[in-house]
C-alpha cells in the first residue's frame, strides 16, 4: 500500500521558541529537480524586529557567560550536529541535488568547522588582545569584547548547511547574538540547524534564524538601530551598497558579500570583526 | 430624584447622602453597592480583548502616541529613590526625547511623599498642575501601598504631601476593611483624607483613590469599590499601586470606565481613571485608548481625565515615536536608562 507523504510546514526560530511568521505567509521550498519538498515560513520586517528584541535580551548572559563555558556549549552543538548527520546530507542531497558524497562531505566540514570556532572561545582574546608597552608605571592592556547584535544575510549560492556554519559560528564566539537570514531557496538546513539549537544548551535567543526573501527584510536589519553589526556575506545579488548606506548611519561594523566557494573562510578573522576593543590602565605596583 | 435635580440642586456629600437613601453606614453602603447588577466576567473579558484588536495606524497612530505620553504619570516609587533619581525622573518628563524638541510633556511626576518636595524644586517654573505645558507633582499618600496604618498616620502622611506642594494624591483603600464588609470604614476614610488635601487657600490636591483591583478578586468588587471610592468623593479612581500582581488589566480598567460612565450619566459629573503597573507597550496603551474612547467618549483623553500610572512606557512609545519619524526602528541605547 502506499503511504501519504506528509509534508511539513516549517517555522521562524526566534527567542528560542518556533513562531509561524506574524505575517502569516509561507512560500514552497523545492527540490532541485523542482519537486515540492516542504512550506517555509516567509518573514516579515516585524519578525526581524522581535528577532532583534529576543536577540538583545540574550546579549547578557551571553556575552557574560565565562569563554569556558561559551566554548563548551558551541561544541555541544558539534555534537548534536553529528547525531543529526543523516538528516543534513539527506536535505542537502535533496535541495542541492548533489551526490550523497559530496552532501556528506559538506557536512562532515561543518561540523569540523563548528569544532574548531568552539575551541576560539576561550584562546581568541590572547591573539587578538595585547599587553601595550606605555612609558610609565602603568599595565595597559587591550582586550576585545563582543559588539551585541550581528544580522546576517547567510550565502545564498550552493553548500547551505556549511556556508550557514562559516558565518554563525564565529560572531557566536565571543559572545554576540546572531539574527540570520536563511538562504532563501534551500533553507531546510537552517531550519533542521535550529530544530538542533533548540535542544542544545544554547540560551533562547541567541541565535533567531528568519527564512523568507533577504532582498525585504536585510534593509530592516540594515538600519535598525539595536543592531550593532551587520555580516552581507550573502548579499552580493542585494543593493549592498545601500545596506552599508543605511547600516553607516548607525555606526555598525559591516563585512562586504564574498562569493565563491571560498566564501567566509575559517579565520579569527571573522570572530574579532565582531568584537570592539577595550583598553585599560593600571597602576603598577610599587614594590 | 431625577438625575438633573441630582446634578445641580446638592452638594456632593448630601448628593451621596441622597442615592444612599441615609448616612454613609455599613448597612445603607451594602444595600446600595449590592443593589448594583453584578458584572457578566465572560462578556467583560470578551468586550474588553474585542476593544483591543482594533488597528491603529499611520497617523492616528502618530496621534496615539503623543496622546499616551500627554496621559503619562511618570512614576518613581522604589524604597531605593534618590533626590537623584527624582531630579532625572523630572528631567525626563520635562525633556521625554532629547532628539526630538516637538515631543510633548508627560501629565505629571509620581513620587514617594517625601520626595515632593525635591520634584517640585526640579520642576521650577514648569511645576503647573492643569496648564498647558505645566508638570504636576503627585503624591502617593495614606501608607502606600499596603494602606496598613492608623487614620491619624494617613491623615498626616496626606496633609504632609500636600503641604509640600503635590497637586495630586494618590491614595490607597483599605483592602481588608473593604473585602470584609466595612464599607463605611473605607468611606470614612476616603472622605477624610480628601478633608486633609485641602490646602489653607481652600482649594484641593486631586484625589485619587487606588482600589488595588489585584486583591478585590471579583469584577463585581471591582464595580462596587470603584462606585464607593466616586461616593465618597474621589476625583480619579485607579487600578493599582504596581505593588501587586496582577496589577492594570484591560476588563478591569474597562469595568471602571463603565462605573464612571453611569456616574457621569447619573450626575453629569466627570471622574477619572487611571489604570497603572503592568502597561508597558505602546500597543497594550493603544488598546486602552480605544477602550477610553469607545467607553466614555473621546473627550476622556485629557489629562484631568485619563492617565497612565508607567515607567518604562514611556520609553517604548519614545522608540515607537522614532520609528515613525525616521522609517527605521530604534534601540533602546537612543532613550534614555531609567
Amino acid at each position: 500500500m502506499t503511504r501519504l507523504a506528509i509534508p511539513k510546514t516549517y517555522k521562524l526560530y526566534i527567542g528560542g521558541k518556533f513562531p509561524r511568521s506574524e505575517s502569516g505567509r509561507v512560500y514552497e521550498i523545492l527540490a532541485k529537480k523542482g519537486d515540492f519538498l516542504a512550506n517555509a515560513a516567509k518573514a516579515s520586517r516585524k519578525d526581524a524586529r522581535e528577532a532583534v528584541v529576543a536577540a538583545r535580551a540574550a546579549v547578557g548572559g551571553w556575552a557574560g557567560a565565562t569563554a569556558y563555558n561559551r566554548g563548551q556549549v558551541l561544541y555541544r552543538i558539534a555534537e548534536l550536529l553529528e547525531g543529526r548527520r543523516a538528516q543534513f546530507v539527506d536535505e542537502i542531497v535533496q535541495t542541492e541535488g548533489v551526490s550523497v558524497a559530496a552532501a556528506s562531505a559538506q557536512v562532515d566540514e561543518a561540523i569540523d568547522r563548528w569544532v574548531w570556532y568552539a575551541g576560539w572561545a576561550d584562546k581568541y582574546v590572547q591573539v587578538a588582545g595585547n599587553a601595550n608597552p606605555v612609558s610609565g608605571p602603568f599595565f595597559n592592556i587591550s582586550v576585545p569584547e563582543p559588539t551585541g547584535i550581528v544580522a546576517i544575510v547567510a550565502p545564498q549560492a550552493g553548500g547551505s548547511l556549511l556556508g550557514l556554519v562559516s558565518v554563525v559560528a564565529p560572531a557566536l564566539v565571543a559572545g554576540n547574538t546572531v539574527v540570520v537570514i536563511a538562504n532563501e531557496t534551500m533553507p531546510l538546513s537552517a531550519i533542521s540547524l535550529s530544530e538542533v539549537l533548540a535542544t542544545s544548551d544554547v540560551p533562547g535567543g541567541v541565535v533567531n534564524i528568519l527564512t523568507g526573501s533577504p532582498a525585504e527584510i536585510a534593509p530592516w536589519l540594515a538600519s535598525h538601530a539595536d543592531v550593532n553589526a551587520l555580516d552581507l556575506v550573502g548579499a552580493g545579488d542585494l543593493d549592498w551598497v545601500d545596506l552599508q548606506i543605511a547600516a553607516a548611519e548607525t555606526l555598525k561594523r559591516v563585512l562586504p558579500p564574498e562569493n565563491g566557494p571560498d566564501a567566509a573562510t575559517p579565520s579569527i578573522d571573522r570572530i574579532v570583526a565582531f568584537t570592539e576593543t577595550k583598553t585599560v590602565w593600571h597602576t603598577k605596583g610599587l614594590i | 430624584m431625577t438625575s438633573s435635580q441630582l446634578a445641580t440642586r446638592l452638594a456632593p456629600r448630601d448628593r451621596t447622602l441622597a442615592l444612599l437613601g441615609g448616612e454613609a453606614t455599613d448597612a445603607n453602603l451594602r444595600r446600595y453597592l449590592h443593589g448594583i447588577p453584578g458584572i457578566d466576567a465572560v462578556g467583560l473579558e470578551q468586550r474588553a480583548a474585542d476593544l483591543g484588536s482594533r488597528s491603529i495606524k499611520t497617523t492616528s497612530k502618530k496621534w496615539a502616541l503623543d496622546t499616551i505620553i500627554r496621559l503619562i504619570d511618570l512614576t518613581t516609587l522604589e524604597g531605593a529613590d534618590t533626590r537623584g533619581k527624582v531630579r532625572s525622573l523630572v528631567g525626563k518628563a520635562l525633556t521625554p526625547d532629547a532628539g526630538d524638541p516637538d515631543c510633548p510633556r508627560v501629565a505629571a511626576v509620581c513620587v514617594y511623599g517625601d520626595m515632593v518636595p525635591h520634584a517640585v524644586e526640579a520642576l521650577g517654573s514648569a511645576h503647573a498642575a492643569g496648564t498647558g505645558d505645566g508638570i504636576a507633582v503627585a503624591a502617593v499618600a495614606t501608607a502606600f501601598p499596603s494602606g496598613r496604618a492608623s487614620l491619624a498616620v494617613k491623615l498626616a502622611d496626606t496633609a504632609d504631601a500636600v503641604a509640600a506642594g503635590a497637586d495630586e494624591i494618590d491614595m490607597v483603600i483599605d483592602r481588608g476593611a473593604f473585602l470584609s464588609g466595612h464599607y463605611g470604614l473605607v468611606f470614612d476614610e476616603i472622605v477624610a483624607v480628601k478633608e486633609a488635601c485641602r490646602r489653607p487657600d481652600g482649594s484641593h490636591a486631586h484625589l485619587k483613590v487606588i482600589l488595588e483591583t489585584g486583591e478585590l478578586n471579583t469584577y463585581d468588587n471591582v464595580r462596587r469599590a470603584s462606585w464607593l471610592a466616586i461616593l465618597a468623593g474621589g476625583d480619579f479612581i485607579k487600578t493599582s499601586t504596581g505593588k501587586v500582581a496582577p496589577a492594570a488589566t484591560l476588563p478591569v480598567t474597562l469595568s471602571m470606565l463603565e462605573v464612571v460612565r453611569d456616574w457621569h450619566r447619573l450626575t453629569g459629573e466627570k471622574i477619572g481613571v487611571k489604570p497603572a503597573g503592568g502597561i508597558r507597550t505602546s500597543k497594550d496603551a493603544i488598546k486602552y485608548l480605544v477602550t477610553v474612547a469607545e467607553t466614555v467618549g473621546e473627550e476622556w483623553l485629557q489629562p484631568h481625565l485619563f492617565r497612565f500610572g508607567a515607567s518604562s512606557l514611556l520609553n517604548d512609545v519614545l522608540l515607537q515615536r522614532q520609528k515613525m519619524t525616521t522609517g527605521h526602528y530604534s534601540g533602546p541605547d537612543y532613550v534614555t536608562i531609567d
